[in-house]
């Protein structure tokens, strides 16, 4: 069969995916008595209705375009990196303890930002190490030992929130006392969006479409990841590749939650992984861990975030329908990949 | 039972594995399915057993056209099969390997079953313990515990998969008594095999399959020859290669202690030549897979030296080896070999010098990897996945992706499943280093290559190393006799007079 | 403390402790037919949704329950079918199922947030319940509780005493050596996943029936209970009876640390909260130190007497997975 050929089946599928994924969706509205019609207008108005909305959804593409680029390194070495919400979660209380620390002090805050974007990227880093060292040393499957320090970073957080970081008077689920704005990372116009959030995530993606088509370290990773033993018989340090994965994942984890902290909030709040983690798996599922459709595909998901802000405001619908409809996108289109190759496997 | 092929056809992909088979074969006799590996015999059976099903064709059995869609429908017709790895439980114990499977009541009955067990087993001679765990039995004694399973079940049509490989002498005098027996019953053996030798003895006729089509039926007395050229289209004469030994020392093993479980081998000591062959011949799971790792830093002894080249490598790892000259080939080459989903030329770059590197020079490794796979004869192209290239191409791959200037070459089974071809071209070009200086430590089921391309043989049997035999004072049966612990007491007598030497 | 509180403590804990052993049976029977179902912390929250919805609407316990195990039954018939008829990858497929089963149950379950529901109560059984200790323990409980129990010694006996349940150990270690035995692999490994699915899911409705009645949308207090029960049984190797009884450890180390916390103030809550993550990730470390290699390494410092009691102390730890787990099979 024509290379062609076989590529426009594969699109049809996956768009069969899509259909199938909207179908679903539309049937569980149908079940709580919801209008889908207006369910996904409103999410498109939501999200493009106007330039603030625009600009949201560009401030939801950026963590997620970085962790997204984090997990590619990880699937590479054939690692569930699901401890990257924690990983997330760190980065973000890291940069916050550098800015507190610096906060009184007549250090320039370019220099304060920029020190605690890179603590950040620390932050997230060691957290994701960690998950690794488990694996690599105490062979605890990554996925136990990821999820485990999920719930532990997010333990760390909220009990920072309302010990030792806490707003003078009264602790609040609102989070932290908001910084003084020359430690803001500078914004376009009035929007909450940043130029340099932007820069830094196509940074992000360059890198690493690079380092996983063109690079010795990215290649090695992908034997690792196919194979680790045959990889580490034909002389590839597996286990330090392994580490070296979640090493770079949680620095683009780190830098996304410390872009969360400087760029968006402006202090840390109790759910400041908002699930991007989670959501930049399902996207490398979902783009089969191909990084050229990193950015369309995020930009997608990011739409679809903003867009579910409106459902609880006027259909009185909660705001998982957006997590819904992601993971049914994603489900619905590993299945057809799934019947594509058993439909084509039996000509 | 009397079974009738007829015109059998089977496809895997491009490759037509059985073409148009026909032939027949009558009861009460042991009869030989007999061609190299990849000629089809494997497949056929497992047409007759119903693992899988053919693309066209029909079984006839006494005479009625039969469908058999599984396994479980052919015990049904009677008809049981003993597969070239034994498809067992090695976790649970022989007796719940024997009873699973058996139709008819929820619960397990040990009691009853177990003196049914050992009625049926002393018919042939054998003396399994039915509470063993499968995992601490010899491939031998697997095989005994599946043809007792199968008879059991009610077969009368046994195929037996290259049942002699990875047995000793005794276990395989054993198997065939036990065979003559169920002949004599009226039963039919099928014996699907690659040894000349053990066909000959055994069979009352075989048919020979070459290329996936039957080329010939040849009843008892065999013409050796005459089976040779029908086997390979050719009559093919082996030649012992020469030696090529040196005296420096490359390789050397002192008071070797290593513990794994439940292998416990001990005080080995061995001096390697440069350009010597020396072959490790015994059951699996002896202790020579044990031994071999611990040469590749696999495995790290309890106490003793590892040298080579005058470097003591004791306790480094597997890495630390490879960059000091020592190259390892696994036996299973798509899951410690080879990796599957990379193609020949990311291998290459993947092993080359140049990993300091940041970014991979493509048009450098498509050249290199069309360089190696010109010189190796591999058939495929730099973009060919490793998975999808056959097996004697994996390991002309694999073998390439050594690099050129080792010490020694640690193999595990080199020629396991590759033809006749492919066999003689790997030792080819093995036989190449070793006059470069290589030296060779290799494993292998198949006695017959132990005898003919090693120097000097080591024999294990459960965890003990015999001295070092020298190949041309051994013959076959000896060989075959001493895997399966006998003539060992001679090896004690002559331990302290050997350590002596080596010593000295 | 008294007599009196602590046995009212344990027989707690048993009662608490019966989700966790349902989910992580069910699990078991899964795992040891081969296929992973990583969807269990989802499955968990949307059959307490379902369940609890379910009661309301019916004012049926029974009913209640039957949607808990009707939805785990479906979800994990979605983990079979992707796996065994498509080939995907279980852990893919499990961990989409596991994030979307939760965000479905929000949106399904927001309408009913914060409703009174009916509550199960304790059913004791007569005669028994008078037996000093035993009685107030385990005789007046209620019937889920009662069932949770009854599973464990059944799955037990069902694995390792029926033919059966050899061939299901078989499926798991082997399933090529299974096949020509005559099992139909792909079929008891969709019956195993569906049938352990089913158990999950009454795992739900018996927490927003009875453990933890309610529902509360995002802070019913659900999310993780289900990785819990996934690494409780690695912990448990597989087997019925040492799964249970690491349910019932972690229930009972839940309630430990709601005893400290009422007296031992310092502590802040939210270390207690989330110590069981911490808890989880120790116990998988214990039951994976016999297969490093720095610990094969230690151990041979180590004198050969107490190397070999500390080798059969870790061997008697340690887990092994059945052999196919997480593997497809095709028969060739």
């Amino acid at each position: 069969m024509k290379p062609s050929r076989t590529r426009n089946i594969s699109i049809l599928f996956q768009l069969g995916g899509l259909v199938l994924a909207f179908g679903f969706v539309s049937l569980i509205l149908l079940l709580i008595d919801a209008d889908p019609i207006q369910a996904f207008s409103l999410l498109w108005e939501g999200a493009v209705g106007n330039t603030t909305r625009i600009a949201s959804v560009f401030v939801v593409w950026v963590p997620i375009v970085l962790v997204t680029c984090g997990v590619l390194v990880t699937f590479t070495a054939g690692l569930w990196n699901i401890g990257i919400e924690g990983q997330i979660t760190i980065g973000a209380i890291f940069t916050t303890g550098v800015i507190r620390m610096f906060l009184d002090t007549p250090v320039n805050p370019v220099l304060v930002i920029i020190l605690s974007m890179l603590a950040g990227m620390l932050g997230g880093a060691l957290w994701a190490v960690l998950a690794g060292v488990l694996k690599v040393f105490s062979g605890v499957n990554e996925i136990f030992g990821g999820l485990g320090l999920n719930f532990i970073a997010t333990a760390l957080n909220i009990g920072l929130i309302f010990g030792a970081w806490s707003r003078p008077g009264v602790a609040s689920m609102s989070g932290t006392e908001p910084f003084p704005e020359v430690y803001w990372l500078p914004t376009f116009q009035n929007f909450r969006f940043s130029w340099y959030s932007i820069l830094l995530s196509v940074i992000g993606l360059v890198v690493i479409y690079f380092l996983l088509q063109g690079t010795h370290f990215g290649l090695r990773l992908k034997a690792v990841g196919k194979s680790i033993k045959s990889a580490f018989r034909l002389g590839i340090t597996t286990w330090q590749h392994m580490l070296l994965a979640f090493l770079v994942c949680g620095v683009f984890a780190g830098l996304a939650g410390a872009l969360q902290v400087v760029a968006v909030y402006h202090r840390l709040i109790p759910s400041i992984s908002s699930g991007y983690g989670f959501m930049g798996l399902m996207i490398g599922m979902l783009i089969n861990y191909q990084a050229i459709w990193v950015a369309p595909i995020a930009l997608f998901f990011a739409a679809l975030n903003i867009g579910g802000i409106q459902l609880p405001i006027v259909m009185k619908l909660d705001s998982a329908l957006t997590g819904v409809l992601q993971g049914s996108l994603v489900l619905f289109v590993l299945l057809m990949q799934g019947v594509k190759q058993r439909v084509l496997g039996k000509q | 039972m009397k079974i009738g092929f007829n015109q059998i056809n089977k496809h895997f992909g491009e490759v037509h594995a059985n073409v148009d088979i026909n032939f027949n074969i009558q009861s009460g006799m042991i009869y030989g399915i007999l061609g190299e590996n990849g000629a089809g015999k494997s497949t056929l059976m497992k047409i007759l057993s119903g693992f899988i099903q053919p693309d066209s064709g029909e079984i006839v059995l006494d005479g009625r056209v039969v469908e058999i869609e599984s396994p479980a429908d052919a015990i049904k017709f009677g008809i049981g099969m003993l597969h070239q790895d034994p498809l067992d439980f090695p976790p649970m114990q022989v007796i719940d390997n024997f009873i699973a499977g058996q139709e008819g009541g929820l619960l397990l009955k040990h009691k009853g079953i177990i003196r049914e067990f050992k009625a049926l087993q002393e018919q042939f001679g054998f003396t399994l313990d039915p509470e063993a765990y499968v995992d601490t039995l010899t491939v031998g004694e697997r095989q005994q515990l599946e043809i007792l399973r199968l008879l059991w079940l009610g077969a009368r049509v046994l195929i037996l998969d290259e049942p002699t490989t990875g047995i000793s002498v005794q276990q395989k005098e054993k198997l065939f008594a036990a065979l003559r027996v169920l002949a004599q019953q009226e039963k039919t053996v099928v014996f699907v095999s690659h040894k000349l030798e053990d066909v000959e003895v055994l069979c009352d006729k075989v048919a020979v399959l070459r290329n996936g089509c039957l080329v010939g039926e040849v009843e008892s007395p065999f013409d050796t020859d005459q089976l040779v050229e029908l086997m390979f289209g050719k009559l093919i004469i082996l030649k012992d290669p020469e030696s090529v030994s040196g005296d420096e020392i490359v390789f050397e093993l002192q008071n070797l202690y290593i513990e794994q479980y439940p292998i416990t081998i001990e005080n080995v000591n061995f001096r390697l030549h440069a350009g010597e062959v020396i072959g490790l011949a015994g059951m699996e799971g002896s202790g020579q897979d044990v031994l071999l790792r611990a040469c590749a830093g696999l495995q790290r002894p309890v106490s003793g030296r590892v040298i080579v080249n005058g470097e003591d490598l004791t306790g480094k790892n597997y890495h630390e080896f490879i960059r000091k000259g020592v190259g390892f080939l696994p036996a299973s080459r798509l899951e410690e070999g080879l990796v599957p989903g990379l193609t020949l030329a990311e291998h290459f770059t993947v092993t080359s010098d140049e990993k300091q590197k940041l970014f991979i020079d493509k048009t450098y490794f498509r050249s290199l990897s069309e360089q190696m796979i010109d010189e190796y004869r591999i058939i495929g192209r730099p973009d060919t996945p490793v998975e999808s290239l056959s097996g004697g191409n994996q390991q002309r791959a694999a073998l390439s992706l050594l690099k050129d200037s080792l010490s020694i070459i640690l193999l595990e089974h080199p020629t396991r499943g590759l033809d006749m071809e492919s066999s003689i071209y790997m030792w080819d070009k093995l036989r190449e280093r070793c006059k470069r200086g290589t030296s060779i430590f290799f494993i292998s089921a198949d006695l017959d290559e132990v005898l003919r391309y090693s120097d000097r043989i080591l024999v294990f049997f459960s965890g003990r190393v015999s001295k070092p035999q020298d190949s041309a004072a051994i013959d076959l049966d000896q060989l075959g006799l001493m895997i399966g612990g006998k003539g060992w007491e001679q090896e004690i007598a002559n331990e302290e007079t050997y350590e002596a030497i080596s010593n000295a | 403390m008294t007599g009196d509180v602590i046995l009212l403590g344990l027989a707690g804990v048993i009662a608490s402790g019966a989700p966790i052993v349902l989910a992580a049976i069910g699990e078991t029977l899964t795992e040891r037919a081969g296929v992973i179902n990583l969807s269990l912390n989802g499955l968990i929250i949307l059959s307490a949704m379902a369940g609890f919805w379910v009661a309301i609407e019916t004012d049926s316990i029974l009913l209640g329950y039957l949607a808990g195990a009707l939805v785990g039954a479906l979800v994990s018939a979605i983990v079979a079918f992707s796996s065994i008829t498509l080939k995907q990858s279980q852990v893919a497929v499990g961990f989409i199922l596991t994030i979307t089963c939760r965000d479905l149950a929000y949106l399904l379950g927001n309408p009913i947030m914060g409703r009174q529901g009916p509550i199960m109560l304790s059913t004791p059984i007569p005669l028994l319940r008078d037996i000093p200790i035993l009685g107030p323990l385990l005789f007046q409980q209620s019937l889920m509780t009662y069932f949770s129990i009854i599973l464990i010694f059944v799955t037990w006996f069902w694995i390792s005493k029926t033919k059966p349940g050899l061939m299901l150990q078989g499926i798991g270690e082997k399933p090529a050596a299974a096949f020509v035995r005559g099992a139909n692999v792909s079929m008891m490994r969709y019956l195993y996943t569906i049938l352990g699915g089913a158990l999950v899911g009454l795992a739900g409705p018996l927490y927003t029936l009875s453990v933890k009645p309610g529902w509360k949308g995002t802070i019913t207090g659900l999310d993780g209970i289900g990785w819990i029960a996934l690494a409780i049984t690695i912990f448990g190797g597989w087997n019925p009876i040492r799964v249970a009884f690491g349910a019932y450890l972690f229930a009972f180390l839940q309630w430990l640390g709601l005893v400290l916390q009422s007296s031992w103030t310092f502590i802040p809550s939210q270390v207690l909260q989330v110590a069981p993550f911490p808890l989880m990730i120790l116990t998988l470390l214990l039951v994976n130190l016999g297969n490093t290699e720095w610990m094969e390494r230690l151990l041979a410092t180590l004198p050969d007497g107490v190397r070999n009691r500390v080798k059969k102390l870790i061997r008697s730890l340690r887990s092994q997975p059945p052999a196919a787990l997480g593997t497809p099979f095709e028969r060739q």
